[in-house]
């Protein structure tokens, strides 16, 4: 590429105002990097109250019988944490802050295709965050029916179920706009000579995802609104003393719910699989197949809610039917993980933090995915359904995958948008801190979850204490490493525009591009002759 | 493990092969990947070496767990068929879970907090709850059914060993959700007959009272001794004065007597006890005019 985009820097992004001030270089910019940062903030700030919930949380359960604070505490205690981390962190997560920072530029574009929309969804997740918050303040306290609002509780509790109800619903446009901004940017604005087969794989996990957002959030907006109906107007939807039916609930919940678990984790793969070629300095094996199987696992997703109800009082064959489903839904993420170890196979690896974090996750996801297993069976769900092996496995997933997905992109493209570089050595340090905790804390609620404590408990019998005890020590050696990861990221240290291009060596085309990046990412834009990992041919480039 | 109920074999069994097919990818792919970190490091191996695509490798890594998840589906699914193949000669007992109790209703219309079943015979249960979702949930046995209002769930299971076991309330349910236990008592059937039979037709109206606030699950919310839960405390109720607000917000005072007693249990939320939530369902469907007046009567003792 030309040398003198790195030796003498043009106006960044940070530096292009467009002639706003203050505030409003942010919140009036429809820069795709600025929208990116501002969700990027907002997201950790929620995350944050997340994690102090969860804390608080583990605290009380660090001894049976209540210590700290009272049952409705608690109550209202995980439903938030579980609304928070759902619907305010890890579903726009990967997608509206990596999506929004990298995505236009990985494909060689100038922004998304509709950067006005793309500013209303951060509008409209801000605001839902805002309802979704409001019930600390306002009305009846929150919520405190878990995150899945299960009815007919959530039609009868005097609590604040509408507001947080309401969020989840607003928060649902937001993520149904972003969806289809981001399926039109893929279609429309590919650099020339970028074919599909030649698109980088990071992208299309936020292809596979977008589909998802675009075409199952309706259906749990709906859901949703039916509930808030249900409590103003009494129609008798779901609650059985008027009529209803709660296990209608349950299927239009999880009709959006379950393929939303892909929103969450189809960005997380793309993301590994963007670092893994790039830190092996290899071409990634099976690209097609790691593509391909985005594509499958978003389609096949659709059809397995009813794993979440063998116990609801489904039909038997129903729940057979589903349980298959299930275990077909495993395969293309076997599939990927084979084809990663494949791309390292032969490599030259270099392990620094984004590498690590993505190993990391191999593992986690790896617990996640064969936990997953054992309650996608029926015998064995039948025992775990509703325990904490269940909580154990999503933390597997969710964390354990997505959220070390999240700070491998971070430790990755950081770089990159600030122009600034952290501490490698601290970093890799908080690496193990968070990986070592996070194991103590969420391997127990296997165990108890195995050895039949249910979960969304205040209380619990004796023999549960021992694993608890474990679990509550767990969670603060996590957020200890959680804690170092955040110092190290404000201790960034500014480097060179060149040293800052492409520290890792990295042949995407955002690696092409000055850091930070301009306004409009590339002077011209580029044109496209080869797939997006082809390191063997590196040398005579 | 002791089979202690007739699902325990085959759901462990289930377990053992899902949890070690997967036990051993785990630590397969764990091993080649730190294998592959350390032999194909940077100092290792400075140079990466080009490999081409397989076809071959990508056929047999899709194929082999395609054969393998079935496996673990199959196994998944004979430990659970027993479970929806209900048997014609078993006892029926009527299980209810409500805001935050279990009881049990047997034929003979006995009703009790615990459930009490006898060793080596199929026992259906036939679940009910009058308010929002529950789960009954006993894991020794291995055993979990919602207990959904407005749908007849049932589950069945047979004892093989006499004992005390948990069970536990698996949905989430409110407040007292994790306060909501009971316990499976299994005895012999020599002693589950003279149970069963037992007469208390003999019993004080005082002894009947207490019978039923505790079959209700009253006791769960309403404690005996003065205590605090979720509603008002028992102690001391009968003859005392109220302060409630009634449904249309106005406030008065008045004497827990018979009538207001009938109206709070007939149609708690019309008259709410200052500083307590409006969460009770009414028992009109359940408590009869008879037992009200043994529940009386037992209040008037403990007053």
């Amino acid at each position: 590429m030309d040398d003198n985009v790195t030796s003498n820097p043009q106006k960044n992004f940070f530096e292009e105002t467009e002639g706003r001030k203050g505030i409003f270089k942010w919140i009036l910019s429809t820069d795709h990097k600025r929208i990116g940062l501002l969700y990027f903030y907002s997201i950790i700030s929620f995350f944050m109250v997340g994690v102090a919930l969860g804390l608080l949380m583990r605290l009380e359960l660090l001894e049976p019988g209540g210590q700290y604070i009272d049952a409705n505490t608690y109550n209202s205690a995980f439903t938030l944490h579980g609304v928070i981390m759902i619907f305010l962190f890890i579903i726009p997560g990967i997608p509206a802050v990596f999506g929004n920072l990298i995505l236009p530029i990985i494909i060689g574009a100038k922004d998304v295709a509709f950067p006005k929309v793309n500013l209303l969804s951060w509008y409209l997740y801000i605001i839902g965050a805002f309802f979704a918050l409001s019930t600390l303040v306002f009305g009846d306290g929150p919520a405190d029916t878990g995150w899945t609002f299960y009815a007919p509780y959530s039609v009868n509790t005097s609590t604040n179920v509408s507001m947080s109800v309401l969020a989840a619903f607003i928060l649902g446009f937001s993520s149904i706009l972003t969806g289809l901004n981001f399926l039109v940017t893929m279609h429309r604005m590919r650099a020339p000579g970028m074919t599909w087969m030649r698109m980088p794989l990071f992208a299309w996990g936020l292809y596979a995802t977008a589909w998802i957002q675009l075409l199952a959030t309706p259906i749990v907006g709906i859901t949703l609104l039916m509930i808030v109906a249900e409590r103003f107007l009494g129609v008798g939807l779901f609650d059985p003393s008027l009529g209803g039916d709660p296990i209608l609930y349950q299927h239009m919940f999880w009709i959006y719910s379950h393929p939303a678990v892909y929103v969450m984790i189809l960005p997380a793969m793309g993301v590994i699989s963007e670092i893994i070629p790039t830190f092996s300095q290899r071409k990634i094996f099976g690209y097609k197949a790691i593509a391909y199987s985005s594509l499958f696992i978003a389609f096949v997703g659709y059809t397995v809610w009813g794993h979440h109800m063998f116990t609801s009082g489904m039909s038997g064959p129903a729940r057979i039917i589903f349980s298959i489903l299930t275990f077909i839904v495993a395969i293309p993420s076997a599939i990927k993980v084979f084809n990663w170890l494949a791309t390292m196979y032969g490599g030259s690896i270099d392990l620094k933090p984004p590498m690590l974090f993505a190993l990391g996750f191999i593992f986690l996801f790896l617990i996640g995915g064969l936990t997953g297993l054992v309650v996608g069976a029926l015998a064995t769900d039948v025992h775990l359904h509703d325990t904490y092996f269940v909580v154990g496995h999503f933390h597997y997933v969710m964390f354990g995958g997505t959220g070390f997905a999240f700070l491998a992109a971070l430790y990755y493209w950081y770089p990159k948008i600030y122009g600034k570089m952290y501490n490698v050595k601290q970093a890799t340090i908080a690496f193990w801190v968070m990986f070592v905790g996070f194991n103590i804390l969420y391997f127990p609620m296997l165990v108890v979850g195995i050895m039949g404590m249910p979960r969304r408990y205040y209380d619990y019998l004796p023999q549960f204490h021992v694993p608890n005890i474990i679990s509550t020590v767990g969670s603060w050696i996590l957020v200890t490493g959680l804690i170092m990861v955040i110092i190290n990221f404000i201790k960034a240290k500014k480097i060179s525009a060149k040293e800052a291009k492409n520290p890792w060596g990295g042949l995407t085309l955002e690696w092409t591009v000055q850091s930070p990046p301009t306004l409009f990412n590339f002077d011209e834009i580029p044109t496209v002759t080869s797939g997006p990992y082809e390191y063997q041919d590196k040398e005579e480039r | 493990m002791n089979n202690v109920s007739n699902f325990v074999e085959g759901v462990d069994m289930a377990f053992i092969v899902i949890l070690g097919i997967s036990l051993f990818f785990l630590v397969a792919i764990t091993v080649v990947m730190v294998y592959f970190v350390i032999k194909f490091s940077k100092k290792n191996n400075p140079k990466p070496r080009d490999v081409k695509e397989d076809m071959r490798l990508e056929v047999l890594w899709t194929v082999i767990p395609t054969i393998l998840v079935f496996v673990m589906f199959y196994y998944g699914w004979v430990g659970y068929k027993g479970m929806r193949e209900f048997p014609d000669d078993a006892i029926h007992i009527k299980a209810t879970g409500r805001m935050w109790s279990w009881s049990f209703e047997y034929d003979n219309g006995k009703v009790s907090p615990n459930l009490i079943m006898p060793t080596n015979k199929p026992v259906v249960l036939d679940l009910f709850s009058p308010d929002v979702l529950h789960s009954l949930y006993i894991p020794a046995f291995r055993v979990k059914e919602d207990v959904v209002p407005g749908v007849n769930n049932k589950m069945w299971f047979e004892a093989y060993e006499e004992g005390s076991y948990d069970i536990l309330c698996a949905e989430y349910c409110g407040e007292r959700h994790s306060f909501m236990l009971s316990k499976a008592e299994v005895v012999s059937p020599e002693k589950y007959e003279e149970w069963y039979g037992e007469d208390l037709s003999g019993a004080s109206p005082v002894e009947a009272g207490l019978q039923v606030l505790t079959a209700n699950g009253c006791i769960a919310c309403h404690s005996l001794d003065g205590k605090r839960l979720v509603g008002p405390s028992f102690e001391g109720l009968w003859g005392a004065e109220r302060n409630i607000t009634l449904a249309d917000g106005s406030k008065k005072t008045v004497t827990a007597d018979a009538e207001y007693l009938k109206k709070a249990i007939y149609d708690p939320n019309s008259e709410i006890v200052d500083s307590y939530p409006k969460v009770m369902i009414s028992y009109k469907q359940t408590i009869s005019e008879d037992q009200l007046k043994q529940i009386n009567a037992y209040l008037e003792s403990i007053k």
